[in-house]
């Protein structure tokens, strides 16, 4: 099944995609415990005039094993999340390679410091839908939304965070291969939604220097 | 035996009340098993409408904006010669939901057979509150008709996602949804009140009305579970409906309770959306599993495995319930830090469901099980259940749910869980039938329709897991316009296909039903040899349910007791002193 996870091209992406394997490893092996001890019962206790089933109410022991075990693998589970989590939404790497999405129904809004280095400047840089960045480069991208909810959704960067109106949300990835990388809107944003996409273009860092120099007016960060 | 009656009869001032008229009988009756088959009827009708709004849906999917046969008549600029525009679509798959869980799972997982069963199951006369029982169905009622109507407003209806998430759902110039919007709000305010008499009225009956014997922990188990629910619907509807207001002020009176210009929140409309949400999702699974519960045992013949542990993992999940909406919302923008905790109360909630699950089986080991229309449907419900719950431990944890939130893995999880009630629903009705309406379905057509719907069930909604897995997006009205997801469209069709087949297949229940409503062979008054209270009542009961009012002696499941020579012991059977002591 998993192998119709798209080709991960992030650094955290790993991380990620091994979490998913445990726990699909984990519940296909619960899966098929469950599923064959069904069939086995279903076929040994099928119906048969005079025979009597057993009379049980239960069995404590057996109750106890089958909460703890469940328990204490999805305890585990859980704290396994956790750094993978922190590291994604919680701890942006610093970068000098800054950004700004504001979505809007039904484009995103690139938005790069320009020259100056600074946001909110005059020569702001504005693209829609289109996100270039250098490979093995930390972005860091504020996201923001000017109408409804919309979601960034990076599927080979295994990255999604929803654009919420009012909020700027930092979030951060670093790309380790250059391609072009669809970026889907992700939360039901109204009639355009289908379609509402844009592309990530990951560049070496020549590529990068040369489409910096003719789109952003100035040299590259 | 009767002078125990007349110390233990229980509210006897709702005297018997012979010769009603046609209206006080059919339509404005208080007698709960009316109420029960009125809200039979009104789902199943719904559950019609709701399923054609899913066969559109798949239509788009796999063969997008093409013609989708036999709407051709709705006119423009709601479909175009039947092809849905995008619109359409968004408005298509919101009602689909609100149908499908608010006026088809609700009215007969909880309306339907929550009143039907209680007052039999308890061995009492009625409701506590008879008048207020029929009141919440026509209110209830009244609600489906205003979301109905919303078809037909201009701008056509709700098209913000069942979730309505604000803003999106809190300005109509973000949809074009102006009267559409409102009325679906005001639609389920409605049917909040509904629901809320009928969960008052299913607590005091339980609460107060049991049989003589029946102990809490004599109940049935779908009893405790119709209980449970009913203690969460009455805790989480306000706020849904407090919410609901808010939001109707924002379109309406110009109030900025979601819109960040005036100062609002849109993440607090999605924490109160979900504080509702979550609970509700176990108002709809709960009744469900207490079905099952009670199927798997009458046809193992066999005491259900650790009753004790089924009600009181029912009882956790309640309490649970409230601490885990956030899972929703793990990348909403919400603080990340608040998503871990969240993670870890979704984590442990999953334990009770374990629980359930291991002790339905240990109910199969040892049986000698019959393979009965309503036991396959029980059992297909525990099958869908597994895959269901399994695979909601891969969006529990935060950094998975990072790449599958709001992907086609979601759309498949719920369906197992939320459309897999479907089984424990057709369970319930082809179980009950005999007791609701006098006769017999027919078993034949009922093994055909199991057969085909489990078969086209999973084919329907397994594969989605795969699209979910190749990031394709929920909601999205055209897959074939990302070139990420193009590579997977075979199986869109596939699912179509399977849909399709699904929906057909309901034609084998729908035909059965009406048959044998009238030709049925006529039913005993214990034609599944069942030990719960029900089956010791006339078929069907009269208004006031019992000849006599029912002793209870022992537990619900003393199936093959060694007590008696048959494989299995009625509730309110009395078999002196001796034997009484020895059973539960």
């Amino acid at each position: 099944m998993l192998r119709w996870l798209p080709e991960d091209v992030s650094t955290y992406g790993r991380e990620i995609d091994s979490l998913f394997y445990l726990i699909y490893y984990i519940t296909a092996v619960a899966f098929i415990l469950v599923t064959v001890l069904m069939i086995v019962f279903l076929i040994m206790y099928r119906g048969k005039e005079g025979r009597r089933a057993v009379y049980s109410h239960g069995n404590t022991t057996l109750e106890i094993i089958w909460t703890i075990v469940p328990a204490a693998i999805l305890i585990v589970l859980s704290f396994m999340s956790v750094s993978t989590w922190a590291k994604v939404k919680r701890h942006a790497p610093d970068s000098d390679f800054e950004l700004q999405v504001a979505a809007k129904q039904f484009n995103w809004e690139v938005v790069y410091p320009g020259p100056d280095g600074k946001f909110n400047t005059e020569d702001d840089v504005k693209f829609d839908n289109d996100l270039h960045v250098p490979v093995n480069k930390v972005v860091r991208v504020y996201l923001s939304s000017k109408d409804v909810i919309h979601s960034f959704f990076l599927p080979n960067l295994r990255l999604k965070q929803d654009a919420v109106p009012g909020r700027t949300i930092l979030v951060w990835f670093e790309a380790t291969k250059p391609g072009k990388y669809e970026l889907p809107c992700a939360e039901l944003c109204g009639f355009g939604h289908s379609g509402m996409k844009g592309w990530l273009y990951v560049h070496t860092p020549e590529e990068y220097a040369k489409w910096a120099g003719e789109n952003l007016g100035a040299k590259p960060q | 035996m009767s002078d125990t009656v007349a110390a233990g009869a229980v509210h006897a001032a709702h005297t018997e009340h012979d010769a009603l008229s046609f209206w006080r009988t059919y339509v404005f009756s208080t007698d709960h098993k009316m109420i029960g088959r009125q809200f039979l009827f009104l789902g199943l009708f719904m559950l019609l409408i709701g399923g054609l709004l899913a066969m559109m849906i798949r239509w788009q999917l796999a063969w997008p904006e093409t013609a989708v046969p036999g709407v051709s008549w709705i006119p423009e600029p709601y479909m175009y010669g039947g092809i849905i525009p995008p619109q359409t679509y968004n408005a298509i798959f919101t009602m689909h939901a609100t149908i499908m869980i608010f006026f088809v799972v609700m009215p007969i997982m909880v309306g339907a057979f929550g009143n039907f069963l209680i007052p039999l199951m308890v061995g009492t006369r009625d409701m506590a509150f008879p008048k207020l029982n029929m009141l919440s169905f026509w209110v209830g009622a009244v609600s489906g008709v205003v979301m109905l109507a919303s078809f037909f407003v201009p701008g056509g209806p709700a098209a913000s996602g069942w979730t309505a998430y604000a803003t999106l759902s809190a300005k109509t110039e973000y949809t074009g949804v102006n009267w559409g919007q409102n009325l679906w709000i005001i639609s389920l305010i409605i049917l909040g009140a509904s629901s809320l008499m009928g969960s008052i009225n299913y607590i005091t009956t339980i609460v107060n009305m049991r049989a003589p014997g029946m102990t809490y922990f004599r109940m049935p188990l779908v009893v405790w579970s119709l209980f449970i629910t009913a203690i969460l619907l009455l805790l989480a509807l306000p706020v849904l409906t407090a919410a609901l207001a808010m939001l109707l002020f924002d379109r309406t009176f110009g109030t900025n309770f979601f819109l960040p210009d005036g100062g609002g929140q849109p993440l607090l409309w999605q924490h109160m959306f979900w504080f509702f949400g979550h609970p509700e999702v176990y108002v709809l699974v709960l009744p469900a599993m207490g079905v099952t519960s009670e199927l798997l045992s009458t046809f193992s013949r066999k005491p259900i495995f650790g009753y004790h542990a089924m009600a009181f993992s029912m009882i956790a999940i309640a309490f649970l319930s409230w601490i885990v909406w956030g899972h929703h919302m793990f990348i909403s923008g919400m603080n990340p830090l608040l998503g871990t905790a969240f993670m870890m109360t979704t984590m442990v909630i999953a334990v009770p469901s374990a629980i359930k699950t291991f002790n339905w089986l240990g109910t199969l080991w040892g049986g000698n099980i019959r393979f009965t229309s309503p036991m396959l449907f029980a059992l297909g419900f525990v099958s869908n259940f597994v895959i269901g719950g399994l695979s909601g431990v891969f969006m529990a944890s935060t950094p998975v749910d990072i790449f599958i939130h709001d992907t086609y893995f979601i759309v498949a999880h719920f369906h197992y869980v939320v459309a897999g009630i479907i089984f424990a629903l057709f369970a319930a009705v082809y179980y009950w039938f005999p007791k609701m309406f006098g006769r017999m379905m027919n078993e034949g057509l009922g093994k055909i329709h199991f057969v085909l719907t489990y078969i086209f069930f999973n084919g329907a909604f397994f594969p989605m897991h795969f699209l979910g897995v190749g990031g394709h997006m929920r909601r999205i009205y055209n897959p074939t316009q990302y070139e990420f997801i193009q590579p997977m469209q075979d199986w869109n069709v596939f699912i179509t296909v399977s849909a399709l087949i699904l929906g057909s297949s309901q034609i084998f229940f729908l035909f059965n039903f009406f048959w044998s409503l009238f030709a049925g062979k006529k039913a005993e008054r214990n034609p599944w040899q069942a030990n719960t209270l029900e089956w010791s009542a006339p078929t069907p009961p009269p208004h006031g349910n019992f000849e006599v009012q029912p002793v209870v002696y022992r537990g619900p499941y003393e199936y093959s007791s060694p007590d008696v020579k048959e494989d299995w012991l009625p509730q309110d059977k009395n078999l002196g002193v001796g034997a009484a002591t020895r059973a539960h």
